[in-house]
């Protein structure tokens, strides 16, 4: 294990230096995403439609540890009914210590965490990644368009180009959007792979942006009380620096009267 | 207080006579607010207030972090989490100390150098400098500390990175590491050690913050022309100032509350700009990130660490010099801290006898360059280490110690300053006839 870890790490070390030499990590495509910007919000039944998908396909090999399941309540999330996020909890089962043994989760318990060893952690995955960069080094693109970690996901699940190879036992797939293009992820959507009861589009692109709208939903709980936190602080200290400015202005007059040229 | 002459509280009601007697702590706080401070400040001396909020908030913030913060590798990661998901106000407070750290060097940084262009540096303020150096040493300690306590990727590794420096040194290098490390590596023992100098150093900070405006109200506050109060006499004296209350609290209130605009709007809307997305991935010994690279604030320096690599002739000749000892990991170390060093040396290093760099027509040439050059050094230090970066690195990293070493003390002996106002009040009138809006603009302010 640590072995194959080693090697895909210097093997990724060595693309990703090459990527680098070549200039700079390349820019994923943006995706208009409604809590994009200041002003933008979560879609609660984008945010569901991401937790179905999520449940009956990434859950398979990924987990979200950090996620408590009494937050798809959330208003500012998927806002679910608390009896439907109880029968959702009972989906999984947690190992709970008190009684040494597994038992159905209640809301108040965490999402499990990944079931395979490589299939990293999803909850801060939108966070964990930079979509955009540059230009050289610079931060332009990701001051215009925002980190992108959303908008790399999507392009990951719809970066498959059909290719794969075999590499010290274990098959790679390649992407053009994973850091050294080959990827042990079999590609996880195809397009149809579900379908929805609001009766939403179900091709490869929309499912891949609607898995990725939760999974920013899932690293970035707070978002809205955060933007609305911003808004009220930004509002209220432009009023104060009016009025400080006001104050200081007549603070200083007499002052510089005194030396106005008459 | 001494210097500048200026009124003094007076205790009238019996009972501010019976505390002045036994504690004369009124009396300090007036003499502090109320001390006489030029007419002439311009907008680069609101930095200090700016400092000052920076450390109380990052204080009072950091107290509550801590409240529910768990400083173990096992919980650390997941501890963050739950600030951000279960702690009422919690994403806001952590995403407040994680961007304060960088407005406080946004404003240390502006603070520096607005102290170098009117040479604040000078006699009779070195020792106001030298305090000034050390909260900067002690900021970037801290800054380093609080970076590896949610023990993400680039926790780890910049902590690996960055201890490794203190391994470089000749001989007692490895047990030097450990030692800081509390082990061989990164690990368990250095997150405790680091969680509590984090929490210890702020307030040594604070403690020297009193010590510097202790200084420099002692000496009196520059200003942009670099000429004395006159001080032969009260009258004489509140010509050419103003008590620091209301004047100039409420004009650095006024510039605060603009910064704090454009803060909360960082916070509240990109609050992750400034940091690594490798951050929120927990820390993993076994696999180094692609790229290690640290906060914004540390590159200048970071790239000057790294522009001496072996091929470089200097390198070589300290190596040969020095018999082996001095490799070229050690001699980047020595090049780093050497950087802050020169600057701190800045009082003896500049021979002019004129203070402010408005008065200085090729100094002011050569100052504006190294604005430059810092934010060049700034940005190479996150390109990867290959050329072209390399050639630029070395050449801004040589630029930085030939403006401290060579050109500060050379200037003084060959440059013709121009002439200086006899007063401070001259040149408020002079800025003041012109008929501005603001305080005094200057005619001549630093790039920052």
């Amino acid at each position: 294990m640590f072995k194959k870890l080693a090697v895909s790490m210097v093997a990724a070390f060595a693309l990703a230096t090459g990527a680098f030499a070549a200039g700079e990590a390349k820019n994923v495509p943006n995706v208009n995403f409604s809590f994009d910007g200041p002003f933008g919000s979560f879609d609660q039944n984008q945010l569901q439609r991401g937790l179905q998908i999520y449940t009956e396909i990434c859950a398979a090999c990924h987990g979200l540890q950090y996620v408590p399941i009494r937050t798809l309540e959330d208003e500012s999330g998927p806002g679910m009914p608390a009896d439907q996020v109880r029968a959702y909890a009972e989906f999984y089962e947690v190992f709970d210590p008190a009684i040494d043994d597994f038992r159905p989760a209640i809301p108040n318990d965490h999402f499990p965490g990944s079931n395979l060893e490589n299939a990293p952690d999803l909850s801060l995955m939108a966070k964990a990644r930079a979509g955009f960069h540059g230009p050289y080094g610079l931060g332009v693109n990701q001051l215009f368009n925002g980190m992108g970690g959303a908008e790399y996901i999507t392009a990951l699940l719809t970066g498959y180009t059909g290719e794969e190879k075999e590499e010290a036992g274990a098959v790679l797939y390649e992407n053009k959007w994973f850091p050294g293009g080959w990827i042990a992820m079999a590609p996880p959507l195809y397009g149809d792979d579900t379908e929805f009861a609001d009766g939403a589009a179900t091709d490869l692109q929309s499912l891949s942006e609607d898995v990725s709208a939760f999974l920013m939903w899932t690293a970035e709980p707070k978002m809205m009380a955060r933007k609305q936190a911003g808004f009220v602080g930004v509002i209220f200290l432009t009023i104060l620096s009016v009025l400080l400015y006001l104050t200081n202005k007549r603070l200083w007059a007499p002052v510089k009267a005194r030396y106005k040229k008459k | 207080m001494a210097g500048i002459p200026h009124d003094h509280y007076e205790p009238k009601a019996a009972w501010e006579k019976g505390l002045a007697k036994r504690l004369p702590i009124v009396g300090l706080m007036y003499d502090t607010l109320m001390i006489p401070t030029p007419k002439n400040l311009n907008w680069m001396w609101i930095w200090g207030i700016v400092l000052t909020f920076c450390l109380a908030l990052q204080i009072i913030t950091g107290i509550v972090l801590a409240m529910h913060y768990t400083p173990h590798v096992d919980q650390a990661f997941a501890s963050i989490e739950h600030i951000m998901r279960n702690v009422n106000g919690g994403a806001m407070l952590r995403y407040l100390h994680m961007n304060g750290a960088s407005l406080f060097f946004v404003a240390v940084y502006a603070h520096i150098f607005r102290g170098l262009y009117y040479g604040s540096y000078k006699a009779p303020r070195e020792i106001t400098w030298i305090i000034g150096m050390l909260i900067y040493l002690l900021m970037m300690g801290t800054a380093f500390m609080g970076y590896v306590l949610p023990w993400g990727q680039m926790s780890f590794w910049g902590a690996t990175v960055i201890t490794g420096l203190f391994g470089a040194i000749p001989f007692i290098g490895e047990a030097l590491q450990s030692w800081l490390l509390g082990g061989p590596a990164v690990d368990n023992s250095t997150l405790n050690r680091f969680f509590s100098l984090h929490y210890l150093l702020p307030f040594v900070i604070a403690g020297l913050v009193i010590v510097h405006i202790w200084a420099f109200h002692t000496t009196g506050n520059n200003n942009p022309t670099g000429v004395e109060v006159r001080r032969t006499s009260k009258e004489e004296a509140e010509k050419d100032t103003l008590p620091f209350w209301p004047y100039f609290v409420i004009k650095d209130l006024f510039a605060l509350a603009i910064i704090l605009v454009v803060f909360f709007a960082i916070v509240g809307f990109m609050p992750n700009y400034l940091g690594h997305p490798d951050n929120y991935i927990e820390a993993n010994p076994l696999a180094t990130p692609a790229h290690i690279v640290p906060e914004w604030y540390f590159l200048p320096f970071y790239a000057i660490l790294r522009a001496f690599t072996p091929d470089v002739w200097i390198v070589q000749f300290a190596t040969f010099i020095s018999g082996g000892i001095i490799q070229a990991d050690f001699f980047g170390v020595l090049a780093m801290f050497g950087a802050i060093a020169v600057m701190a040396l800045a009082p003896w290093l500049d021979t002019s006898s004129v203070r402010s760099g408005r008065y200085r027509p090729m100094f002011k040439w050569w100052f504006g360059l190294l604005v430059v050059d810092f934010f060049v050094l700034m940005w190479v230090g996150a390109r990867p280490a290959e050329e072209p970066y390399n050639t630029i690195a070395l050449l801004a990293s040589t630029y930085w110690f030939v403006y401290f070493l060579v050109i500060l003390p050379l200037l003084g002996v060959i440059e013709k300053p121009n002439a200086q106002p006899a007063t401070i009040e001259e040149d408020f009138a002079a800025n003041v006839g012109k008929g501005d809006s603001g305080t005094a603009a200057p005619s001549a302010q630093p790039a920052e």
